[in-house]
């Protein structure tokens, strides 16, 4: 009886969620009926170089009363993204006036670590990231390739199935990517974890029927 | 003072940049006597190298028996000047160093590193190497590239515009347009 019971939670509770993720998925694919119009707090995750300009380059054309206050994470050891985000915002501090923050966030694996150590590392990754969108819970999330924003985005998407908050993903694949999408831009669209997915070449949107192709950042 | 004027309008300096990381076979390549030549032929006069964290030192050289003057420097906070003053821009692969080359409208060979793990980065060099906005070389094809280069063909780029995505962006949320 209590095996039954428990069999029968199982399959309910799967269910339910089975249910809640195809649901959550059918509903960031579409519009909203946004009619309160408020002020949405904006995560941006920032990755090196290329990824930085082609960022600043959207947030400059963006309007900040509505994105507001915006939270920028960069990696740990990359000290150059938030410096560029600083000087994008004006703001010299760890804070603005209207509470846009700038954060660091542990890499899950540096360029060249091996695999294996990275499976620690991503755990601490993954808890800071937790840490981080706990405190922050974001509406809006904006990225556009590094490895950083996949456990941002997977950590959103749980809170959006769990009711905690309903953040809008929007993942803007680098303009260095021609051919392929890059495995952050790969995972987010298999995955169906994007609100929406923009590609910056024709042939590119191609290949991936659901990106969205409106012309290059640069 | 007219001397110094003279060998100012003349100057025509050839700006190398590897980036935040290190690049030695392009840096090992550019220092290479052929390499140096072939930039002489084509009427450059100065060699700027910007190294990076490479361990390959490049030669210093003043240029006082005709041949090319060359500097190096590992990192400057004010590339932007350099690349402005240069004729022409040999880089690294990374697109923050090829669109702000292509903004500013300079002559570009891009030089893929082909030692790099998950060498996406060709993508893009060849992409607009095929729309004949910059040249696109690996290290061993670089001389040969630049005895051929030819900058009558290359084509300005069109900055790109982040209005649409905004736009989208925008409209999904419930946003008016403006």
């Amino acid at each position: 009886m209590v095996e039954f019971v428990t069999i029968f939670l199982v399959v309910i509770t799967t269910t339910l969620l089975v249910v809640r993720v195809a649901y959550v998925i059918s509903q960031s694919s579409k519009p909203t009926r946004n009619t309160s119009q408020k002020d949405l707090s904006t995560l941006v995750v920032l990755g090196s170089g290329g990824h930085t300009a082609e960022m600043i380059n959207l947030l400059s054309v963006m309007q900040k009363d509505r994105f507001a206050p915006r939270y920028y994470i960069a990696a740990a050891t990359d000290n150059m993204s938030l410096q560029k985000a600083r000087v994008f915002e004006g703001i010299l501090d760890d804070k603005g006036a209207d509470g846009t923050q700038f954060m660091q966030i542990y890499r899950s694996r540096e360029v060249g670590q091996s695999y294996i150590t990275s499976v620690g590392t991503t755990l601490l990754a993954l808890g800071h990231a937790l840490w981080l969108m706990v405190k922050v819970r974001p509406h809006v999330i904006l990225c556009n390739g590094p490895g950083t924003c996949i456990p941002i985005c997977a950590i959103a998407f749980i809170f959006k199935v769990l009711g905690i908050r309903w953040s809008y993903i929007f993942y803007v694949e680098s303009i260095a990517r021609v051919k392929r999408l890059s495995l952050s831009g790969l995972l987010l669209y298999k995955l169906h974890m994007a609100d929406q997915l923009f590609v910056q070449w024709p042939q590119l949107q191609k290949q991936y029927p659901r990106a969205h192709y409106v012309g290059r950042l640069m | 003072m007219d001397d110094i004027n003279n060998h100012f309008e003349f100057k025509r300096t050839v700006f190398v940049t590897v980036g935040t990381t290190s690049f030695d076979s392009l840096v090992r390549t550019v220092d290479s006597d052929q390499v140096k030549e072939a930039l002489l032929e084509k009427g450059y006069t100065h060699l700027v190298i910007q190294m990076g964290r490479g361990s390959y030192i490049p030669k210093k050289s003043s240029g006082e028996d005709g041949s090319l003057v060359v500097d190096y420097f590992t990192f400057s906070s004010s590339i932007a000047d350099y690349l402005r003053s240069a004729s022409l821009v040999i880089s690294h692969a990374g697109s923050g160093s090829i669109f702000e080359t292509l903004r500013i409208a300079k002559p570009l060979i891009v030089v893929v590193n082909e030692d790099l793990m998950d060498n996406h980065q060709s993508e893009l060099a060849e992409e607009l190497a095929e729309r004949k906005h910059l040249y696109c070389a690996r290290p061993q094809t670089l001389c040969e590239v630049i005895k051929s280069l030819n900058l009558d063909i290359i084509v300005p780029y069109e900055p790109g515009d982040a209005n649409p995505v905004a736009k989208l962006i925008n409209k999904h949320l419930g946003f008016p347009a403006d």
